[in-house]
Formats: C-alpha cells, sequence, structure tokens
C-alpha cells in the first residue's frame, strides 16, 4: 500500500486490457440481431429541403428501413435541447433556435443529418444512402465569424435577426473607459481564435436497443457523460422515463469536449431500433466526425491594455464575437461567456476588465467545448497582449508580469471578472520557469541559432483557469439548466473489498487507477481491493460526467464524502464489538482503534460484521456498509501555471521548430504524478497543434469544409513537436475541497498556444513581423516574413 | 464471394467476403478481433496498423483478398502465454496510452520501427519521432510514447 497510495506513480490497471486488444469500446460492441444505420447528411451548408425521395433506397437490397424528420415528427420526437441559456445585456434572453434531430424544410451546416437508413449490413445501409435523392434549392452562405452579423449576411434562422445568439457583457465599462483616459500607455490587439476540431481518437458510435420484454431502452454510446445523455434525451427528445431508458459508455477514446454534447445520432438508434425492432449501430467515419462532431474555438477578438508609466495594468477591454455554428450545440452558449470572459483577469491584479460577446450563427458546424473551452480563448489574447506591452513599454516580458501578478498573501482575490481565486502561488511558479529554461542564458542561444542562419525567439505564457463549474445553485443562476454536482457510491462487499461507483467518465484519464489509490489510501485497504465503477446509468447512482478539469476536484471529492460517511458508520460498529464508547474510536490505515489501546479491528472485519450483524447494534443501526454521497463544490479549484516555449524560425522555409518546452503547474495535490504529467503532454500538443498547425476552414464563397479529412486537417505529429519538462508545484493546494486537488486535463491545452505563439513572435520581431495568427504554419510565416522585407 | 484464407496469430482462418472488404474490416467484423481499430478513412491515423509477413501495414488500406495465405500478426496476438511483449511493457511502464484507441496501431508501428534499427547500437529520438509520422495520438502529446520505444530498444535487441 505504501506505494500504491496519494502521490506515487501508480501504473495503470487500464493498461493490459489496452494492450492487449481487449478493450471494450462502443464499435467493439455487437448486439444479436443487429442492423446497422448510415446517416444521410447535407452536402451544403445552406439549402432548402424540396423533396426528399426515399423510395429507391427503400427497396435495396437488405434495407429495412428509411426515415426522415416527418416520421420523427409523427412520433413526437422533440428537437435537440441546449444546455445553457445566456442571457444578454439588459437580461435578453438569448435567441434559441429550433434543433431537430432531422432537418426539416432547411439544412444550415455541412453534414447536417437530413434521414436515416437501416440494413442489414454496414455496406448495405451505406450503398442504399446513396440512393436517397434529396432535392435541395441553394440558398446565400456566411461562414465568416467577423460577417456574420454584417446586415447583408444571409440569415440562418428566422427568430435571429443579424445572426445573433445573443450580446452580451460582463465586467464595469464606465471603470474601463476611465482607466483607458488616464493611461501612459494603451497597447491594442486584434486576433482571431483558429477553429478547430476535436480529433479524438476513437469516431463516435452508438448502439440503440430496445427489450419489448421489459419495455426498455438501452443506448451504447461513446460519450463523456452518459448520465446527462439519458436525462437530455429521455426528457426533451425521446419522451422516455429515465427507469426505462440505459446509457452505457463503455471505454472511449478519448473525448476533448467533443464527446460531452447530446447528438442527433444517439437518438436516432434509440428511437430507430424500437421502430425495426431490432439493435440499430451507428459508427461514424472520420470523414462525418469532421461535419458532425462539435468544433471549437473560432473567436474573433479586438482587445486593448491600459498601463501606468510602471507598467501596472489599469484596465483591459475585450470585444469578441464567437461562432456558435448552425445551431446551438449542448453547451455552446457558455463556453465564450461563463468560461472565457471570466477568466480575463488572468493571474493579474488587473482592477478594471470589460468584456462584450457577441454570439452568432453561421453555416458551420456547431462550436462546443474542446479541451480548455473558453479558456484558452481567454489565456491566449491576454498573454499575446501581456507580451505586447512588454515589448511596446521596453519593460522585460518577465518583468512586467511579476509587477502585475496577483501575490499569493493577497488571497482569497476577488477579480472584477466574477470569479474568487483562492490559491495559488504565481510569482514562484514563474521564477521556477525562468531558472528551468535558463532565461537568462536566452541572448546567448539567440546569438547561437543566428549564427546558424535561424530566428530564435521565447515566449512566456502564464495561465490560470477555473475547474469544477460550481456551485451549482451559483451556476443556475448564470443559466445552467443542469446540478453541477457529483455522486460517488462506496458499496463494501461482506469479505472486504470494495465497489467505488463514480458518476465521473474516463476515456484517457486513467481514473480507475487514480480513484482507486484515493480510496486505497482513505480506507486503508490494498488498492487490489478497490474496483472502479462507471459509465452506466444502470449501475451508477447518478453523474455529470468528465469534462473542465472536473473529475478529481467534484468526483475525487464525492468518493472523499462517501468515505467519510463508511468510516462515520464504521465507528459505531467497531464501538458496538470493542465495548467502548463510539468517541473512544479512531480511525487510522484501516484499523478502527480504541484510543490509547492495542484493542483495534481492522476495516475487513467491520464490513464484514455489518453484513453478518451477529453482534451488532442493530437497534440503533441498519445493517451492510454501503454508502452515497453528493458533492456540490463550494467554489470553482483553479489551476494555474507558467509555460516558456523557445522556438527556431527557419527563414527561407518558414519552419517553426520548438527548441523547448517547459511548464510549470499547480495543480494542487497530485494524486498520480505519471498521469498528471501525461495529461499535460497532452494537452501541451493540442495547444502546440493550435499554434502552429490545425486550422478548421470554410470556404467563404462556398461555404465547403476545406479541411474535411487528415489530408487537410493537419494534426500534430510526433516530429512536430519535442518532448517536455514539466514539473508541478504543490505548495498552494486548494483550499475548499477535502484532498486540495485542483485538476490538470485542460491546463496545457490552455497555456501552449501563448507561449508559442509570443515564442514566434519574438523570433519574427527581431526582422521587423509584429504580429502573426495561428495557426503559424511554415506558408504563414514565409508569408508574413516575405511581407515584411518588402 | 470468394473465400479468404490467412493466418492470424497463429491460426488458420477462413471466411468469404466481398472483394471491398478492407482487411481491417475482416480482422474486425469476420474475426473478432477488435482490437484493430479504425480511425480515419484516408490511411494517415495508423490505428489500424497490423503485421503482414513481419511488416507493420495499415491494415485499412488493403484488402481482405489480397491478404490470401498471409501471415497477419494483431495486438491480440503478441502477449505470449500472459507475458506482454516488451513493447507492450515499456508502454504500460512509460504511461505511453490514455485513451488506448491510438494503442494497437502504435504498439505494431513501434515494434517494426525497433526492427527496422535492430542492427544499429543505438536509437535516436529524432529518428522515432520522424518513424511515427504515420500514427496519431491525440492524447499523450507523443512524449511517453517516444520514451517507451527508445526503452524498448534494448530490451528487444536482446
Ligand atoms: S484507420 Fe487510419 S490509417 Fe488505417
Ligand atoms: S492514447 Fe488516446 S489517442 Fe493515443
Amino acid at each position: 500500500m505504501a506505494n500504491a497510495g496519494i502521490g506515487q506513480a501508480v501504473r495503470r490497471r487500464e493498461d493490459f486490457r489496452f494492450l492487449t486488444g481487449t478493450g471494450t469500446y462502443t464499435d467493439d460492441i455487437d448486439r444479436p440481431g443487429q442492423v446497422y444505420a448510415h446517416i444521410v447528411r447535407s452536402p451544403h451548408p445552406h439549402a432548402q429541403i424540396r423533396r426528399i425521395d426515399t423510395a429507391a433506397a427503400e427497396r435495396a437490397s437488405g434495407v429495412l428501413a428509411v426515415f426522415t424528420h416527418d416520421h420523427l415528427a409523427a412520433d413526437g420526437v422533440g428537437g435537440l435541447p441546449c444546455g445553457w441559456l445566456v442571457k444578454g445585456k439588459g437580461d435578453k434572453p438569448m435567441v434559441e433556435p429550433p434543433h431537430p434531430v432531422l432537418a426539416t424544410g432547411v439544412v444550415r451546416h455541412i453534414g447536417d443529418p437530413v434521414a436515416i437508413v437501416i440494413a442489414a449490413t454496414r455496406v448495405q445501409a451505406a450503398d442504399a444512402a446513396e440512393l436517397v435523392k434529396i432535392d435541395y434549392q441553394m440558398l446565400p452562405v456566411v461562414t465568416s465569424t467577423a460577417e456574420a452579423t454584417r446586415p447583408d449576411a444571409p440569415r440562418l434562422h428566422t427568430d435571429a435577426p443579424r445572426n445573433l445568439c445573443y450580446d452580451w457583457e460582463l465586467g464595469d465599462k464606465a471603470a474601463v473607459d476611465a482607466a483607458f483616459a488616464r493611461a501612459a500607455h494603451t497597447v491594442t490587439l486584434d486576433l482571431v481564435n483558429n477553429r478547430l476540431v476535436a480529433n479524438a481518437m476513437e469516431p463516435r458510435a452508438a448502439i440503440g436497443e430496445y427489450d419489448r420484454a421489459t419495455g426498455t431502452h438501452t443506448l451504447y454510446t461513446t460519450s463523456q457523460n452518459p448520465h446527462v445523455i439519458r436525462l437530455l434525451m429521455g426528457a426533451f427528445v425521446l419522451h422516455i422515463p429515465e427507469h426505462k431508458l440505459r446509457v452505457v459508455a463503455p471505454d472511449v477514446g478519448g473525448g476533448f469536449g467533443s464527446k460531452i454534447y447530446h447528438y442527433a445520432e444517439e437518438a436516432l438508434v434509440t428511437w430507430a431500433a424500437k421502430k425495426v425492432g431490432r439493435p440499430v449501430k451507428w459508427t461514424a467515419d472520420r470523414s462525418e466526425s469532421f461535419v458532425s462532431d462539435a468544433q471549437g474555438r473560432d473567436h474573433v477578438t479586438s482587445c486593448a491594455l491600459a498601463l501606468d508609466k510602471d507598467g501596472k495594468f489599469l484596465a483591459l477591454r475585450v470585444k469578441t464575437v464567437a461562432n456558435m455554428g448552425g445551431y446551438l450545440s449542448t453547451f455552446a452558449p457558455a463556453i465564450p461567456t461563463y468560461l472565457y470572459a471570466t477568466l480575463l483577469a488572468g493571474l493579474y491584479a488587473t482592477p478594471a476588465i470589460h468584456c462584450e460577446v457577441q454570439a452568432v450563427f453561421t453555416n458551420t458546424v456547431p462550436v462546443d467545448a474542446y479541451r480548455g473551452a473558453g479558456r484558452p480563448e481567454a489565456c491566449y489574447l491576454l498573454e499575446r497582449l501581456v507580451e505586447k506591452s512588454a515589448r511596446q513599454t521596453g519593460i522585460d516580458r518577465a518583468e512586467i508580469r511579476r509587477r502585475n501578478f496577483i501575490p499569493r498573501a493577497a488571497m482569497p482575490y476577488q477579480t472584477p471578472v466574477a470569479l474568487q481565486y483562492d490559491s495559488g502561488d504565481f510569482v514562484a511558479n514563474m521564477e521556477r520557469a525562468l531558472k528551468v529554461v535558463d532565461y537568462a542564458g536566452f541572448a546567448a542561444r539567440r546569438a547561437d541559432s543566428a549564427r546558424r542562419g535561424r530566428l530564435r525567439g521565447i515566449g512566456l505564457s502564464t495561465y490560470i483557469e477555473a475547474c469544477g463549474i460550481a456551485p451549482s445553485d451559483v451556476a443556475g443562476s448564470l443559466g445552467a439548466r443542469a446540478g453541477l454536482y457529483e455522486v460517488a457510491e462506496i458499496r463494501f462487499h461482506p469479505t472486504g473489498s470494495v465497489t467505488v461507483f463514480t458518476g465521473t467518465h474516463q476515456h484517457g484519464q486513467g481514473h480507475e487507477t487514480t480513484f482507486a489509490q484515493l480510496v486505497s489510501e482513505k480506507l486503508g485497504i490494498p488498492i487490489e481491493n478497490v474496483e472502479i465503477a462507471h459509465g452506466d446509468t444502470a449501475q451508477i447512482p447518478f453523474g455529470m460526467g468528465t469534462y473542465g478539469s472536473r473529475s478529481i476536484a467534484v468526483g475525487g471529492s464525492a468518493i472523499v464524502k462517501a468515505i467519510d460517511k463508511i468510516v462515520a458508520k464504521g465507528k459505531k460498529i467497531a464501538a458496538h464489538i470493542l465495548e467502548v464508547a463510539e468517541r473512544d474510536i479512531e480511525f487510522k490505515d484501516g484499523k478502527f482503534q480504541v484510543a490509547g489501546t492495542d484493542k483495534a479491528m481492522s476495516m475487513g472485519e467491520v464490513a464484514f460484521a455489518a453484513y453478518v450483524p451477529h453482534n451488532y447494534p442493530l437497534k440503533e443501526l441498519e445493517p451492510g456498509l454501503d454508502e452515497t454521497a453528493f458533492y456540490d463544490p463550494k467554489n470553482f479549484t483553479f489551476p494555474n501555471g507558467c509555460h516558456i516555449c523557445e522556438v527556431e524560425v527557419d527563414r527561407e522555409t518558414g519552419v517553426v521548430d520548438i527548441a523547448r518546452f517547459i511548464a510549470i503547474d499547480d495543480f494542487g495535490t497530485v494524486i498520480n504524478p505519471m498521469i498528471v504529467e501525461g495529461q499535460v503532454h497532452g494537452g501541451l500538443v493540442q495547444g502546440i497543434g493550435q499554434a502552429l498547425v490545425e486550422n478548421c476552414v470554410y470556404d467563404g464563397a462556398s461555404g465547403q469544409l476545406l479541411t474535411g479529412s487528415y489530408n487537410d486537417y493537419c494534426m500534430p505529429r510526433a516530429d512536430d513537436v519535442p518532448s517536455f519538462q514539466v514539473e508541478t508545484n504543490e505548495s498552494a493546494p486548494c483550499t475548499h475541497n477535502p484532498l486540495g486537488v485542483k485538476g490538470c486535463g485542460e491546463a496545457g491545452t490552455i497555456g501552449a498556444g501563448a507561449a508559442v505563439m509570443n515564442a514566434v513572435v519574438d523570433a519574427l520581431a527581431t526582422v521587423g513581423v509584429t504580429e502573426i495568427d495561428m495557426p503559424a504554419t511554415p506558408h504563414n510565416v514565409w508569408r508574413a516574413l516575405k511581407n515584411a522585407k518588402t | 464471394m470468394p473465400t479468404v484464407t490467412m493466418t492470424v496469430n497463429g491460426k488458420k482462418m477462413s471466411a468469404e467476403c466481398e472483394n471491398r472488404t478492407l482487411l481491417v474490416q475482416f480482422l474486425r467484423e469476420k474475426q473478432g478481433l477488435t482490437g484493430t481499430h479504425v480511425g480515419c478513412d484516408t490511411t494517415q491515423c495508423g490505428a489500424c496498423v497490423v503485421h503482414i509477413d513481419g511488416l507493420p501495414v495499415k491494415s485499412c488500406t488493403t484488402l481482405a483478398v489480397q491478404n490470401e495465405g498471409a501471415k497477419i500478426v494483431t495486438i491480440e496476438g503478441l502477449a505470449k502465454d500472459g507475458k506482454l511483449h516488451p513493447m507492450q511493457e515499456m508502454f504500460r511502464e512509460h504511461h505511453a496510452l490514455q485513451c488506448g484507441f491510438c494503442t494497437p496501431g502504435m504498439v505494431m508501428a513501434a515494434i517494426g520501427i525497433v526492427d527496422r534499427h535492430k542492427g544499429e547500437p543505438t536509437l535516436a529520438e529524432k529518428t522515432v519521432r520522424h518513424e511515427l509520422e504515420g500514427n496519431f495520438c491525440r492524447c499523450t502529446g507523443y512524449h511517453n510514447i517516444v520514451k517507451a520505444i527508445m526503452a524498448a530498444f534494448p530490451l528487444m535487441k536482446g
């Protein structure tokens, strides 16, 4: 146990199945009598559906049925709901246009589902789908974020004039205006946060099944949060009560946000399984993922920072247009508001901040949370702006940050944008990063690069994120239509082993290991005796799932709370058996001990007594040892850190090489450092990917998706990225949850983009390039260099 | 429909399939070997890599009928008598997998990398990164995958 508890790099128990090909992902499951669905999708970004002719497809070999919107409507199937309501300026509710499961009347983005073909085999379904004839009348298109609100832009939804979903603000505009009026320096920046495709390596899949004998529906799906899908699909779309609907998310191959949302295909296979009387399976191919998984980012922003003569930040002003795509995905409205504007203070004591956000509809795939979700966008603009301020004022980039950081002594710190930070030592993290990178030696390294004909640059980025959205009542007042607590059940078995049921879900995070470490340590039982169960609504009491780096902070806290209940009950049982008062019992290292004596019972003995209650306080206490806890967080947690990147740019080819990358992160207490480092590595590469290679592009004129496969959407490969130096600082644990944990899933992605781009700009600034947008591909860099020269 | 016969993980297998059936579909759907994954439809991600006659190949880019008589090894065939292959061991030791979806293809490709350089005294990080070009991992950032392959190199050299 000594090497399996909190803080140990325990090797993962999930790995054996994944390394031997015995994991069970949704597409690996075959149900008896299963048939296959193929979705017919719009090839046009915006068009009127004049007629759908399914006759030929219905006659094709192996076809069981072809369904369109009319069939769903006849059964009273509802539209896909949005889970977050944002109120704009003057409390104006956002526009929430209908989001039908299958398009009716109009298609609004490439990939908008129009019909579903069900056939005996996968290829028969795909072949028959080719025979569905849809007569489209093309409509004018808008895909550009910046152009969506122009008066001449085509309107997507009748109830959304100027394609506006909402026009929202946060902060004190008057205070910001006043600060700008007296500022010694004003630094302005316009930037684009490029659209990304999440690209979890496992494409989405879903199997619907209906049991006539019991009237129960089952959905197997690639989801990060099976209970949320059950709630949304059951209550809003298919009107199935929750006790008749089971949702299973088995092994899931990555999510990064894209598997949070309730998607049309889930409702379609669940509904169709009952219609055709057979289990119905659908698996996306990658091209389909590109047009049907919610995408990420896509902001256009103007921002400005006001500084006094000493480089102290006085005020920040931000105006952002955020692209929602053709419809509202499940949590889309919350991302560029409550997960974005609230983070604009960053690590700095900027006294006044004002942010305006316009969310717009365009003929593009819906946008929602993608790893980091709003927070990378906030970090990116702030850190680009800070670095530009350093250049403009001539103050060193580290020094200007030092002058403006919120000191550790100021915690808890109320920002002007709603959040209250509880902990963090921002200065220490940056100083450590500067030391590890050898900041003082940068000039010499730059000179050395120059001798080799290459431009070297260094970039800093500091970030803070708010994880574990909380508390539920506050989230509710901000528009969340669900609670944001987490649930855990600890079920002791009579002979002392334990099954832990958690409402979180793993899709790469290794919860089966981390949570087992936690339970093993807290209950003092061997880790082999702990099983972690998740992902099945028939097994787990309830849960909100895994996203926003919430699992350890919220789910782990729920486990601790359930453990506390177990220990409290165990004390009563032990007191009875050992014939002492309850207050004399201490629980330590898996033993209930009579204080000051060697009289004790082990956890296992107490569990056995609870299930075989022969000598047991039956009058006061129920038998059994099984406790459930709901944990609603008191506040967000605030992981933070400092990333430093050094790049070398090839002047002839525009290729950017990352020479060094250092990440110093404060995640509070670390349960498994190996897993935490792995999360950082993966996050960093997603941030670097956005900065250097990834870009989701729609053609402005035709609205076609130009990056619809891996041929055109560049995924970061092993030789695009370096090895990393990562460290954690555990000296400032979270003050309001029982473990002191903060969460680590998104940090890498939040900090990396700004660090890379600041380094690229620093390298290019030496030859007169002052600004460049992401991604800094060789072509973009080469073009910037060329333009600067002429 | 033609019948295809091949040796998969040491066992002779025969099944009918359409001419257009890809090897990966044949393995997953006809043989129930779901360890080999499909991550794309453009031959880029490498989730589907298996060994055909000793060489790593993307099984989404070869037809089942092209492999008549071939010896195929999939991820399911690597561990012998419950003992992991050194590459699998090193992936576990160095936390080179998270969601596990890219893992089967990664491991098969990684063994190919080491096989190609077995005769050389050392294996450079740059070489490993370059030769991993055809395998995407969205979770690990490659850092630990590279570490695992470098660590497996001396073990596999024997
Ligand atoms: S499935 Fe992507 S390369 Fe084969
Ligand atoms: S471990 Fe998830 S894609 Fe590699």
